[in-house]
């Protein structure tokens, strides 16, 4: 479907650059999103619209709250207000397993890899609908052995895509922090998800695994699926997201393409400081100076008195 | 130093009822903390409604002995979803705490004086096993070489191995299945079980459900055997020996506590037995400096104890475990 997704994609070149601007075709529309811990806002964000078939990328500073706002609509940690709607239908109160299974699936900061089942396993428990996970016929395997096997196969293929497919029988536990990564983003694929939801998924893996990566979430968008990730890391930003939002102290402060959002004054001033590239004055240097002097006095007198 | 008579009685120990119940309620927990991680501390209470459940049904209300192996498992399900309900959406610890302190106050309600008339206090009930001793098939003492049982103890024994068959079996078929696979990925991260699809809770309490019916049918046999039931039999000591033999079978694998039950009571009763017998007489092997017969029947549990420290330091993952799966660190 590759006319669809450039579609999904290039409908984007009109939308406004500004914070909770409409699109033409939203998956994900979440309004008035608000969480708080104790005295602590950690996520305040008023409109946001997840456009269908495009890579979006959240990005923000540490502490902007991007992993909460992620927790809060996959429905793993409750808001205090608001309400948002997944391809049309409201999630708001709806438990984590059912926005899984309603087909948004999101994978983890820290990987969760199940460490003590196979590579295999850890695939085969991703596929939904399976009438051997029901207690009552679980213990007749004839009831569910087709099944298995049509997802045996599945997860083959995506195992092999996923350059996995050499440690299907080991556990889980003995792969690498890469290849955990891939683990997780296959076996998410395994659930057959209209959107994913990446959190963090470049965070430590190697350069060269890297690159792979990027590939592969390249590829889910060529299948149709939408892809909102939350990163750090700038080049894999500029690199492959359609649309990015920049997210600081719990708001939305800037959304557009790559290049216009890291133009974007204020995306510059939430990560750098606001004050970061403004010229000293003479005045101010010698301000700065006589405080200077002041104290290392102060510090020599304390000093001198012991 | 009478070995013949160490080795019968021990095999006698290793296969008789109490290895049997044990076995159960290792098979129980196997489910929980083996297969799901759910840290149940209170098996004790599990057995101790289910045998109470058969009991009073039979003694109190007069009622007939099938009916109280029903009774006796529907108390255990509802025992179940009362323990699960509130903790199971917690953290494994909360589950511990409560499973723990369920148990006892299970216990004491059994035994309390109020609720006498129906469980009969500190004096628990008896005479509710006619039934089953109509069904025996045994008459005769049951003689099988070295190890010889009473005909009633034959056939408790025979029950009794008949229901720990059926429960492996149940097990493995349901480990084997999707199903099971579910629960090994809840022991291993819930969060990552929740977020491909998977009701999470729902699975917890089936596990926690389908565990307490194993503990509820070691509460039978234990009943069973002994013709009766007094609080004291479900004291906490039962749990943590039900752990002790899930341990040393080796957790998640479905003959663990199996092989756990009967190396328990063949080291249980070795140590007695041999401890026994170099305390006794007028010349005993062990002078009584060192011990005297009163004290070798608690030293047999200091030696158990060694043995068991022993098997974690150097198979930490028992009998049956892989060593593979241990190396992994878990989170």
């Amino acid at each position: 479907m590759p006319a669809d997704t450039t579609q999904g994609a290039s409908a984007l070149t009109d939308v406004a650059h500004e914070p909770g601007a409409p699109k033409p075709d939203p998956i994900l529309v979440t309004d008035n999103i608000v969480r708080t811990f104790g005295g602590l806002t950690a996520v305040d964000v008023d409109h946001i619209e997840i456009q269908r078939g495009a890579i979006t990328a959240l990005i923000g500073p540490n502490g902007a709250g991007k992993t909460t706002f992620f927790n809060l609509l996959t429905g793993f940690d409750q808001p205090d207000t608001g309400a948002w709607s997944f391809d049309g239908r409201d999630l708001q109160g709806v438990p984590a397993y059912k926005v899984a299974r309603s087909g948004m699936v999101r994978t983890f900061q820290l990987t969760k890899a199940l460490s003590r089942l196979t590579v295999m396993e850890n695939m085969r428990l991703g596929a939904t609908g399976q009438s051997g996970e029901s207690l009552l016929r679980a213990m007749f395997a004839p009831l569910w052995r087709a099944q298995e096997k049509a997802n045996t196969e599945r997860a083959e293929t995506l195992l092999r895509r996923f350059q996995l497919d050499a440690k299907t029988d080991e556990f889980a536990g003995s792969l690498s922090g890469g290849q955990r990564k891939l683990l997780e983003m296959a076996r998410a694929l395994m659930v057959e998800p209209e959107l994913v939801m990446l959190d963090e998924p470049m965070a430590g893996v190697n350069p060269a695994l890297k690159q792979a990566l990027l590939g592969h979430v390249k590829s889910l968008r060529e299948d149709g699926m939408t892809v909102l990730f939350v990163e750090h890391d700038m080049d894999m930003v500029r690199d492959i997201s359609d649309w990015v939002i920049v997210m600081a102290q719990g708001r939305v402060i800037s959304e557009g393409p790559p290049e216009a959002v890291m133009r974007d004054q204020r995306v510059v001033d939430a990560y750098l400081g606001a004050h970061h590239d403004d010229t000293l004055s003479v005045e101010d240097e010698e301000r700065i100076i006589a405080q200077a002097e002041a104290e290392i006095a102060a510090g020599e007198a304390q000093e001198g008195s012991r | 130093m009478n070995w013949d008579a160490i080795l019968a009685n021990s095999l006698q120990a290793a296969l008789g009822p109490e290895a049997i119940v044990y076995c159960l309620a290792a098979i129980g927990l196997n489910v929980h903390f083996g297969y799901t991680g759910l840290l149940n501390f209170g098996q004790a209470g599990f057995m101790a409604v289910g045998a109470y459940g058969l009991a009073a049904t039979v003694v109190t209300f007069g009622l007939s002995f099938w009916l109280g192996l029903a009774v006796g498992i529907a108390a255990t399900v509802v025992l179940a979803l009362l323990l699960g309900i509130p903790t199971l959406r917690l953290r494994a610890d909360y589950l511990a705490i409560v499973t723990i302190a369920a148990a006892e106050i299970v216990r004491q309600l059994l035994g309390s004086q109020s609720m006498r008339d129906v469980f009969g206090g500190k004096d628990g009930r008896q005479g509710f096993t006619d039934t089953f001793r109509a069904l025996s098939p045994l008459s005769g003492e049951v003689d099988l070489g070295i190890v010889r049982f009473s005909p009633f103890d034959a056939w408790v024994t025979l029950v009794g191995w008949s229901l720990v068959a059926l429960s492996c079996v149940v097990v493995w078929l349901l480990m084997r299945s999707p199903w099971g696979r579910v629960l090994k990925a809840i022991r291993e991260d819930e969060d990552a079980v929740r977020s491909l699809g998977k009701n999470v809770y729902g699975y917890k309490m089936q596990s926690l459900i389908l565990g307490g019916i194993f503990g509820c049918l070691a509460g039978f046999i234990l009943s069973v055997s002994r013709s009766s039931v007094v609080p004291d039999n479900f004291m906490t000591d039962l749990t943590f020996f039900a752990y002790t033999v899930l341990l040393l079978g080796g957790a998640a694998r479905v003959l663990g506590p199996v092989v756990g039950a009967i190396l328990f009571w063949l080291l249980i009763s070795v140590l007695g037995n041999f401890f026994g017998q170099a305390t006794a007489g007028p010349d005993p092997l062990i002078p009584p400096w060192i011990m005297d017969q009163n004290q070798s029947s608690l030293v047999r549990f200091i030696a158990l104890g060694l043995a068991l420290m022993l098997l974690m330091i150097f198979r930490p993952q028992g009998i049956f475990g892989d060593k593979r799966e241990l190396a992994i660190n878990a989170r």
